[in-house]
Protein backbone atom coordinates (compact mmCIF):
# COMPACT_ATOMS: atom_id res chain seq x y z
CA UNK A 1 0.00 0.00 0.00
CA UNK A 2 2.76 2.45 0.89
CA UNK A 3 4.36 1.63 -2.45
CA UNK A 4 1.20 2.61 -4.26
CA UNK A 5 0.78 5.82 -2.28
CA UNK A 6 4.40 6.74 -2.82
CA UNK A 7 4.31 5.91 -6.52
CA UNK A 8 1.08 7.70 -7.22
CA UNK A 9 2.25 11.34 -7.67
CA UNK A 10 5.24 10.19 -9.69
CA UNK A 11 3.06 8.09 -12.02
CA UNK A 12 0.48 10.85 -12.32
CA UNK A 13 3.17 13.14 -13.66
CA UNK A 14 3.68 10.53 -16.35
CA UNK A 15 -0.03 10.53 -17.07
CA UNK A 16 0.21 14.28 -17.58
CA UNK A 17 2.74 13.62 -20.35
CA UNK A 18 0.49 10.91 -21.80
CA UNK A 19 -2.50 13.23 -21.82
CA UNK A 20 -0.49 16.06 -23.32
CA UNK A 21 0.65 13.88 -26.21
CA UNK A 22 -2.81 12.39 -26.63
CA UNK A 23 -4.48 15.82 -26.70
CA UNK A 24 -2.38 17.13 -29.59
CA UNK A 25 -2.33 13.80 -31.42
CA UNK A 26 -6.09 13.48 -31.40
CA UNK A 27 -6.58 17.02 -32.73
CA UNK A 28 -3.99 16.59 -35.49
CA UNK A 29 -5.18 13.04 -36.14
CA UNK A 30 -8.73 14.21 -36.56
CA UNK A 31 -7.69 16.97 -38.95
CA UNK A 32 -5.61 14.48 -40.97
CA UNK A 33 -8.57 12.10 -40.99
CA UNK A 34 -11.04 14.76 -42.09
CA UNK A 35 -8.73 16.05 -44.81
CA UNK A 36 -7.94 12.62 -46.24
CA UNK A 37 -11.58 11.53 -46.01
CA UNK A 38 -12.62 14.57 -48.05
CA UNK A 39 -9.76 13.85 -50.47
CA UNK A 40 -11.10 10.32 -50.93
CA UNK A 41 -14.55 11.69 -51.69
CA UNK A 42 -13.65 14.32 -54.29
CA UNK A 43 -13.77 13.60 -57.99
CA UNK A 44 -10.15 14.68 -58.36
CA UNK A 45 -8.33 11.40 -59.06
CA UNK A 46 -4.81 12.24 -57.79
CA UNK A 47 -6.25 13.36 -54.43
CA UNK A 48 -8.27 10.13 -54.12
CA UNK A 49 -5.16 8.19 -54.87
CA UNK A 50 -2.89 10.00 -52.39
CA UNK A 51 -5.43 9.60 -49.59
CA UNK A 52 -6.01 5.94 -50.34
CA UNK A 53 -2.29 5.14 -50.43
CA UNK A 54 -1.79 6.99 -47.14
CA UNK A 55 -4.54 5.03 -45.40
CA UNK A 56 -3.37 1.72 -46.86
CA UNK A 57 0.23 2.25 -45.78
CA UNK A 58 -0.64 3.25 -42.22
CA UNK A 59 -3.16 0.46 -41.79
CA UNK A 60 -0.79 -2.02 -43.35
CA UNK A 61 2.13 -1.41 -40.98
CA UNK A 62 2.43 -1.81 -37.19
CA UNK A 63 2.39 1.24 -34.97
CA UNK A 64 5.78 0.43 -33.54
CA UNK A 65 7.34 0.30 -37.01
CA UNK A 66 5.83 3.69 -37.82
CA UNK A 67 7.24 5.05 -34.57
CA UNK A 68 10.72 3.68 -35.23
CA UNK A 69 10.61 4.88 -38.82
CA UNK A 70 9.75 8.42 -37.76
CA UNK A 71 11.95 8.67 -34.68
CA UNK A 72 14.99 6.66 -35.75
CA UNK A 73 14.53 6.53 -39.51
CA UNK A 74 13.73 10.15 -40.21
CA UNK A 75 16.11 11.38 -37.53
CA UNK A 76 18.83 9.40 -39.26
CA UNK A 77 18.52 11.74 -42.21
CA UNK A 78 20.91 14.68 -42.10
CA UNK A 79 18.41 17.47 -42.54
CA UNK A 80 15.79 16.26 -40.07
CA UNK A 81 15.89 16.50 -36.34
CA UNK A 82 12.82 15.59 -34.34
CA UNK A 83 12.74 15.50 -30.58
CA UNK A 84 11.00 12.59 -28.87
CA UNK A 85 7.79 14.37 -28.09
CA UNK A 86 7.39 15.73 -31.61
CA UNK A 87 8.12 12.31 -33.11
CA UNK A 88 5.65 10.73 -30.69
CA UNK A 89 2.86 13.19 -31.43
CA UNK A 90 3.56 12.88 -35.15
CA UNK A 91 3.33 9.09 -35.08
CA UNK A 92 0.14 8.93 -33.04
CA UNK A 93 -1.44 11.69 -35.18
CA UNK A 94 -0.65 9.99 -38.46
CA UNK A 95 -1.70 6.59 -37.17
CA UNK A 96 -5.00 7.84 -35.71
CA UNK A 97 -5.51 9.99 -38.81
CA UNK A 98 -5.59 6.97 -41.09
CA UNK A 99 -8.21 5.24 -38.97
CA UNK A 100 -10.23 8.43 -38.50
CA UNK A 101 -10.12 8.86 -42.25
CA UNK A 102 -12.03 5.66 -42.87
CA UNK A 103 -14.47 6.38 -40.03
CA UNK A 104 -15.20 9.87 -41.37
CA UNK A 105 -15.48 8.67 -44.95
CA UNK A 106 -17.99 5.99 -43.97
CA UNK A 107 -19.87 8.52 -41.82
CA UNK A 108 -20.18 10.98 -44.70
CA UNK A 109 -21.29 8.23 -47.09
CA UNK A 110 -23.94 7.09 -44.61
CA UNK A 111 -25.82 10.38 -44.96
CA UNK A 112 -28.65 10.13 -47.46
CA UNK A 113 -27.92 11.72 -50.83
CA UNK A 114 -31.24 13.53 -50.61
CA UNK A 115 -29.75 15.75 -47.88
CA UNK A 116 -27.07 17.02 -50.24
CA UNK A 117 -29.57 17.41 -53.06
CA UNK A 118 -31.95 19.41 -50.91
CA UNK A 119 -29.16 21.71 -49.73
CA UNK A 120 -27.72 22.18 -53.22
CA UNK A 121 -31.17 22.81 -54.69
CA UNK A 122 -31.52 25.74 -52.27
CA UNK A 123 -28.37 27.29 -53.70
CA UNK A 124 -25.89 26.25 -51.01
CA UNK A 125 -22.37 25.64 -52.28
CA UNK A 126 -20.64 22.27 -51.97
CA UNK A 127 -18.60 23.51 -49.02
CA UNK A 128 -21.61 25.01 -47.22
CA UNK A 129 -23.53 21.78 -47.77
CA UNK A 130 -20.72 19.66 -46.40
CA UNK A 131 -20.11 21.93 -43.41
CA UNK A 132 -23.68 22.64 -42.32
CA UNK A 133 -25.72 19.68 -43.54
CA UNK A 134 -23.62 16.56 -44.09
CA UNK A 135 -20.86 16.77 -41.47
CA UNK A 136 -23.09 17.72 -38.50
CA UNK A 137 -25.22 14.65 -39.19
CA UNK A 138 -22.26 12.42 -40.03
CA UNK A 139 -20.45 13.30 -36.77
CA UNK A 140 -23.42 12.20 -34.73
CA UNK A 141 -23.39 8.76 -36.33
CA UNK A 142 -19.60 8.56 -36.13
CA UNK A 143 -19.25 9.53 -32.48
CA UNK A 144 -19.19 6.00 -30.97
CA UNK A 145 -16.58 4.82 -33.50
CA UNK A 146 -14.54 8.00 -33.06
CA UNK A 147 -14.55 7.44 -29.31
CA UNK A 148 -13.44 3.88 -29.83
CA UNK A 149 -10.55 4.88 -32.05
CA UNK A 150 -9.57 7.68 -29.67
CA UNK A 151 -9.36 5.15 -26.84
CA UNK A 152 -7.19 2.89 -28.97
CA UNK A 153 -4.89 5.81 -29.82
CA UNK A 154 -4.79 6.80 -26.16
CA UNK A 155 -3.52 3.35 -25.30
CA UNK A 156 -1.12 3.39 -28.25
CA UNK A 157 0.68 6.33 -26.64
CA UNK A 158 1.99 3.83 -24.08
CA UNK A 159 4.32 2.51 -26.80
CA UNK A 160 6.06 5.88 -26.90
CA UNK A 161 7.86 4.87 -23.69
CA UNK A 162 10.08 2.78 -25.97
CA UNK A 163 11.70 5.89 -27.46
CA UNK A 164 12.20 7.28 -23.97
CA UNK A 165 9.24 9.60 -23.56
CA UNK A 166 8.61 9.98 -19.83
CA UNK A 167 4.98 8.92 -19.99
CA UNK A 168 3.23 6.89 -17.35
CA UNK A 169 4.53 3.56 -18.69
CA UNK A 170 8.11 4.77 -18.82
CA UNK A 171 7.81 6.00 -15.26
CA UNK A 172 6.20 2.71 -14.28
CA UNK A 173 9.17 0.81 -15.68
CA UNK A 174 11.64 2.96 -13.78
CA UNK A 175 9.66 2.80 -10.57
CA UNK A 176 9.03 -0.93 -10.72
CA UNK A 177 12.72 -1.66 -11.19
CA UNK A 178 13.88 0.70 -8.46
CA UNK A 179 11.33 -0.39 -5.85
CA UNK A 180 11.20 -4.08 -6.80
CA UNK A 181 7.40 -3.87 -6.48
CA UNK A 182 6.17 -4.52 -10.04
CA UNK A 183 2.80 -5.84 -8.89
CA UNK A 184 1.81 -2.65 -7.09
CA UNK A 185 3.29 -0.32 -9.70
CA UNK A 186 1.68 -1.92 -12.74
CA UNK A 187 -1.62 -2.33 -10.93
CA UNK A 188 -1.59 1.40 -10.22
CA UNK A 189 -0.69 2.25 -13.81
CA UNK A 190 -3.53 0.03 -15.04
CA UNK A 191 -6.04 1.64 -12.68
CA UNK A 192 -5.03 5.15 -13.77
CA UNK A 193 -5.47 4.21 -17.44
CA UNK A 194 -8.79 2.58 -16.72
CA UNK A 195 -10.20 5.55 -14.83
CA UNK A 196 -9.24 8.02 -17.56
CA UNK A 197 -10.61 5.84 -20.36
CA UNK A 198 -13.79 5.31 -18.40
CA UNK A 199 -14.19 9.08 -18.05
CA UNK A 200 -13.65 9.44 -21.80
CA UNK A 201 -16.46 6.95 -22.47
CA UNK A 202 -18.75 8.85 -20.12
CA UNK A 203 -17.97 12.11 -21.87
CA UNK A 204 -18.69 10.52 -25.23
CA UNK A 205 -22.07 9.15 -24.12
CA UNK A 206 -22.91 12.54 -22.70
CA UNK A 207 -22.12 14.27 -25.99
CA UNK A 208 -24.04 11.61 -27.86
CA UNK A 209 -27.15 12.17 -25.74
CA UNK A 210 -26.77 15.94 -25.84
CA UNK A 211 -26.65 16.14 -29.65
CA UNK A 212 -28.90 13.24 -30.46
CA UNK A 213 -31.20 13.81 -33.44
CA UNK A 214 -34.70 13.42 -32.12
CA UNK B 1 -42.93 35.69 -71.17
CA UNK B 2 -40.93 32.49 -71.57
CA UNK B 3 -39.16 31.59 -68.35
CA UNK B 4 -37.77 28.15 -69.18
CA UNK B 5 -36.64 27.00 -72.56
CA UNK B 6 -35.47 23.44 -73.10
CA UNK B 7 -33.85 22.63 -76.43
CA UNK B 8 -32.83 19.15 -77.60
CA UNK B 9 -32.18 18.04 -74.03
CA UNK B 10 -30.47 14.66 -73.82
CA UNK B 11 -29.42 12.79 -70.72
CA UNK B 12 -27.71 9.42 -70.43
CA UNK B 13 -26.65 7.39 -67.44
CA UNK B 14 -23.76 5.46 -68.95
CA UNK B 15 -25.20 3.43 -71.79
CA UNK B 16 -28.76 4.12 -70.80
CA UNK B 17 -30.31 7.09 -72.58
CA UNK B 18 -33.04 8.37 -70.29
CA UNK B 19 -33.92 11.61 -72.06
CA UNK B 20 -33.73 11.46 -75.84
CA UNK B 21 -34.76 14.78 -77.25
CA UNK B 22 -36.79 17.05 -75.03
CA UNK B 23 -38.01 20.39 -76.32
CA UNK B 24 -40.33 22.49 -74.26
CA UNK B 25 -41.02 26.09 -73.30
CA UNK B 26 -42.59 27.18 -70.08
CA UNK B 27 -44.03 30.62 -69.56
CA UNK B 28 -44.02 32.72 -66.43
CA UNK B 29 -46.85 31.81 -64.02
CA UNK B 30 -47.58 28.63 -65.92
CA UNK B 31 -48.34 25.42 -64.04
CA UNK B 32 -47.10 22.43 -66.00
CA UNK B 33 -47.81 18.90 -64.83
CA UNK B 34 -45.62 16.08 -66.11
CA UNK B 35 -47.17 12.63 -66.14
CA UNK B 36 -46.06 9.30 -67.51
CA UNK B 37 -45.18 5.74 -66.55
CA UNK B 38 -42.26 5.08 -64.21
CA UNK B 39 -38.97 5.04 -66.09
CA UNK B 40 -40.27 7.50 -68.64
CA UNK B 41 -37.64 10.07 -67.61
CA UNK B 42 -39.97 12.61 -66.02
CA UNK B 43 -38.06 12.90 -62.73
CA UNK B 44 -34.75 13.04 -64.57
CA UNK B 45 -36.15 15.81 -66.75
CA UNK B 46 -37.11 17.79 -63.65
CA UNK B 47 -33.72 17.23 -62.02
CA UNK B 48 -31.96 18.50 -65.14
CA UNK B 49 -33.77 21.83 -64.79
CA UNK B 50 -31.69 22.78 -61.72
CA UNK B 51 -28.73 20.68 -62.81
CA UNK B 52 -29.03 18.17 -60.01
CA UNK B 53 -28.35 15.91 -62.95
CA UNK B 54 -25.63 16.89 -65.40
CA UNK B 55 -26.84 17.23 -68.95
CA UNK B 56 -25.50 15.08 -71.77
CA UNK B 57 -26.65 17.26 -74.64
CA UNK B 58 -28.79 20.24 -75.57
CA UNK B 59 -29.52 23.48 -73.76
CA UNK B 60 -31.69 24.70 -70.93
CA UNK B 61 -32.33 28.41 -70.63
CA UNK B 62 -33.79 29.73 -67.40
CA UNK B 63 -34.69 33.39 -67.42
CA UNK B 64 -32.51 33.74 -70.52
CA UNK B 65 -29.42 32.17 -68.91
CA UNK B 66 -28.04 28.95 -70.33
CA UNK B 67 -27.61 26.73 -67.27
CA UNK B 68 -25.63 24.19 -69.28
CA UNK B 69 -22.83 26.77 -69.55
CA UNK B 70 -20.09 25.49 -67.20
CA UNK B 71 -18.98 29.07 -66.48
CA UNK B 72 -22.37 29.96 -65.04
CA UNK B 73 -22.64 30.03 -61.24
CA UNK B 74 -25.24 27.30 -60.86
CA UNK B 75 -25.79 28.17 -57.18
CA UNK B 76 -27.17 31.56 -58.18
CA UNK B 77 -29.59 29.87 -60.60
CA UNK B 78 -30.67 27.38 -57.95
CA UNK B 79 -31.56 30.22 -55.58
CA UNK B 80 -34.30 31.07 -58.07
CA UNK B 81 -35.46 27.51 -58.64
CA UNK B 82 -37.00 25.85 -55.58
CA UNK B 83 -37.35 22.09 -55.44
CA UNK B 84 -39.58 19.77 -53.45
CA UNK B 85 -38.66 16.09 -53.25
CA UNK B 86 -40.68 12.92 -52.92
CA UNK B 87 -38.79 12.01 -49.73
CA UNK B 88 -39.01 15.57 -48.27
CA UNK B 89 -35.29 15.62 -47.37
CA UNK B 90 -35.77 17.89 -44.38
CA UNK B 91 -32.60 18.45 -42.35
CA UNK B 92 -33.12 16.19 -39.31
CA UNK B 93 -30.59 17.99 -37.10
CA UNK B 94 -32.50 21.26 -37.25
CA UNK B 95 -35.89 22.39 -36.05
CA UNK B 96 -38.64 23.15 -38.53
CA UNK B 97 -37.92 26.88 -38.31
CA UNK B 98 -34.17 26.34 -38.73
CA UNK B 99 -34.86 24.21 -41.81
CA UNK B 100 -36.67 27.12 -43.41
CA UNK B 101 -34.19 29.79 -42.30
CA UNK B 102 -31.02 27.87 -43.09
CA UNK B 103 -30.49 28.69 -46.77
CA UNK B 104 -31.47 32.38 -46.52
CA UNK B 105 -29.13 32.74 -43.52
CA UNK B 106 -26.24 30.97 -45.24
CA UNK B 107 -26.70 32.96 -48.42
CA UNK B 108 -27.33 36.25 -46.56
CA UNK B 109 -30.74 37.05 -47.93
CA UNK B 110 -31.35 39.77 -45.36
CA UNK B 111 -30.81 40.11 -41.63
CA UNK B 112 -31.70 37.39 -39.18
CA UNK B 113 -34.85 39.10 -37.90
CA UNK B 114 -36.41 39.61 -41.31
CA UNK B 115 -35.48 36.07 -42.33
CA UNK B 116 -37.13 34.69 -39.20
CA UNK B 117 -40.21 36.83 -39.79
CA UNK B 118 -40.51 35.54 -43.34
CA UNK B 119 -39.97 31.95 -42.20
CA UNK B 120 -42.80 32.28 -39.68
CA UNK B 121 -45.04 33.75 -42.37
CA UNK B 122 -44.27 30.83 -44.65
CA UNK B 123 -45.04 28.39 -41.85
CA UNK B 124 -48.38 30.12 -41.35
CA UNK B 125 -48.99 29.89 -45.07
CA UNK B 126 -48.54 26.11 -45.08
CA UNK B 127 -50.66 25.86 -41.93
CA UNK B 128 -47.95 24.79 -39.49
CA UNK B 129 -47.36 27.83 -37.29
CA UNK B 130 -47.51 25.67 -34.18
CA UNK B 131 -44.63 23.46 -35.40
CA UNK B 132 -41.85 26.06 -35.60
CA UNK B 133 -39.88 24.59 -32.72
CA UNK B 134 -40.64 20.95 -33.58
CA UNK B 135 -38.09 18.53 -34.93
CA UNK B 136 -38.83 17.07 -38.39
CA UNK B 137 -39.17 13.58 -36.91
CA UNK B 138 -42.15 14.74 -34.87
CA UNK B 139 -44.09 15.60 -38.01
CA UNK B 140 -46.32 13.45 -40.19
CA UNK B 141 -45.41 12.96 -43.84
CA UNK B 142 -47.86 15.59 -45.00
CA UNK B 143 -46.53 18.09 -42.48
CA UNK B 144 -42.95 17.33 -43.51
CA UNK B 145 -43.77 17.99 -47.13
CA UNK B 146 -45.45 21.28 -46.29
CA UNK B 147 -42.34 22.34 -44.35
CA UNK B 148 -40.25 21.33 -47.37
CA UNK B 149 -42.39 23.59 -49.55
CA UNK B 150 -41.96 26.46 -47.09
CA UNK B 151 -38.21 25.83 -47.02
CA UNK B 152 -38.00 26.07 -50.81
CA UNK B 153 -40.14 29.22 -50.83
CA UNK B 154 -37.86 30.92 -48.30
CA UNK B 155 -35.40 31.68 -51.08
CA UNK B 156 -38.14 33.54 -52.98
CA UNK B 157 -37.73 31.40 -56.08
CA UNK B 158 -39.25 32.30 -59.44
CA UNK B 159 -39.85 28.66 -60.29
CA UNK B 160 -40.86 25.70 -58.16
CA UNK B 161 -40.09 22.13 -59.17
CA UNK B 162 -42.08 19.34 -57.54
CA UNK B 163 -40.79 15.78 -57.89
CA UNK B 164 -43.71 13.48 -57.07
CA UNK B 165 -44.44 15.48 -53.91
CA UNK B 166 -47.30 13.30 -52.73
CA UNK B 167 -46.08 9.83 -53.74
CA UNK B 168 -44.62 9.01 -50.32
CA UNK B 169 -47.63 10.26 -48.39
CA UNK B 170 -50.51 8.48 -46.70
CA UNK B 171 -53.64 9.01 -48.77
CA UNK B 172 -55.42 11.04 -46.09
CA UNK B 173 -52.76 13.77 -46.02
CA UNK B 174 -52.24 14.11 -49.78
CA UNK B 175 -55.00 16.71 -49.91
CA UNK B 176 -53.23 19.01 -47.42
CA UNK B 177 -50.13 19.15 -49.58
CA UNK B 178 -52.04 19.54 -52.82
CA UNK B 179 -54.06 22.43 -51.42
CA UNK B 180 -50.86 24.27 -50.46
CA UNK B 181 -49.60 23.70 -54.01
CA UNK B 182 -52.87 24.87 -55.46
CA UNK B 183 -52.70 28.04 -53.38
CA UNK B 184 -49.19 28.63 -54.70
CA UNK B 185 -50.39 28.17 -58.28
CA UNK B 186 -53.19 30.66 -57.71
CA UNK B 187 -50.66 33.20 -56.44
CA UNK B 188 -48.94 32.99 -59.81
CA UNK B 189 -45.92 30.79 -59.07
CA UNK B 190 -44.39 29.12 -62.10
CA UNK B 191 -44.55 25.43 -61.30
CA UNK B 192 -43.45 22.18 -62.87
CA UNK B 193 -45.00 19.22 -61.13
CA UNK B 194 -44.09 15.61 -61.79
CA UNK B 195 -47.09 13.79 -60.40
CA UNK B 196 -49.36 10.79 -60.37
CA UNK B 197 -52.25 12.92 -59.09
CA UNK B 198 -54.33 13.16 -62.25
CA UNK B 199 -57.02 15.10 -60.40
CA UNK B 200 -54.50 17.78 -59.48
CA UNK B 201 -53.07 17.90 -63.00
CA UNK B 202 -56.55 18.30 -64.42
CA UNK B 203 -57.71 20.93 -61.95
CA UNK B 204 -54.59 23.04 -61.36
CA UNK B 205 -52.40 22.43 -64.41
CA UNK B 206 -52.40 24.93 -67.27
CA UNK B 207 -50.76 22.31 -69.40
CA UNK B 208 -50.05 18.61 -69.05
CA UNK B 209 -47.03 16.90 -70.57
CA UNK B 210 -47.13 13.16 -71.12
CA UNK B 211 -43.68 11.56 -71.24
CA UNK B 212 -42.74 8.04 -72.25
CA UNK B 213 -39.46 6.39 -73.22
CA UNK B 214 -37.42 9.58 -72.88
CA UNK B 215 -39.61 11.68 -75.15
CA UNK B 216 -42.46 14.11 -74.70
CA UNK B 217 -45.16 12.11 -76.42
CA UNK B 218 -47.96 14.61 -76.12
CA UNK B 219 -48.70 17.93 -74.44
CA UNK B 220 -51.89 19.87 -74.20
CA UNK B 221 -54.27 21.69 -71.91
CA UNK B 222 -55.62 19.22 -69.34
CA UNK B 223 -59.15 19.01 -70.76
CA UNK B 224 -57.80 18.02 -74.16
CA UNK B 225 -55.05 15.68 -72.98
CA UNK B 226 -57.31 13.82 -70.58
CA UNK B 227 -60.50 14.16 -72.64
CA UNK B 228 -59.21 13.68 -76.11
CA UNK B 229 -55.70 12.14 -76.19
CA UNK B 230 -54.21 11.86 -79.67
CA UNK B 231 -51.39 9.37 -79.25
CA UNK B 232 -51.81 5.65 -78.72
CA UNK B 233 -49.35 5.60 -75.82
CA UNK B 234 -51.16 8.44 -74.07
CA UNK B 235 -54.48 6.64 -74.45
CA UNK B 236 -53.04 3.40 -73.15
CA UNK B 237 -51.43 5.13 -70.13
CA UNK B 238 -54.53 7.11 -69.27
CA UNK B 239 -56.72 4.04 -69.54
CA UNK B 240 -54.60 2.43 -66.82
CA UNK B 241 -54.46 5.33 -64.39
CA UNK B 242 -57.84 7.01 -64.72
Amino acid sequence: METIVAAFPYLLLGMKVTLYIFFFSIIFGFLIGLLTALMRLTTIKPLNWIAKVFVDIIRGTPFIVQLFFIYFGLNGLEFISLDRTVAGILTVSINAGAYFSEIIRAGILSIDKGQTEAARSLGLTKVQTMRTIVLPQAFRTMLPTITNQSIISFKDTSLLSIIGIADIVQRGKVHASTTFKPFEVWLTVGVIYFVIIYLMSLLSSFIERRYKIK
Amino acid sequence: MTLIQVRNLKKSFGELEVLKDINVEIKEQEVVCVIGPSGSGKSTFLRCLNRLEGITGGHILIDGKDITDPKLDINKVRENVGMVFQQFNLFPHMTVLQNIMHAPLMLRKGDKQSIEKQALELLAKVGLSDKAKASPSELSGGQKQRVAIARALAMNPKIMLFDEPTSALDPEVVGDVLSVMKQLALEGMTMIVVTHEMGFAREVGDRVIFMDGGYIVEENVPEELFGNPQEVRTKSFLSKVL
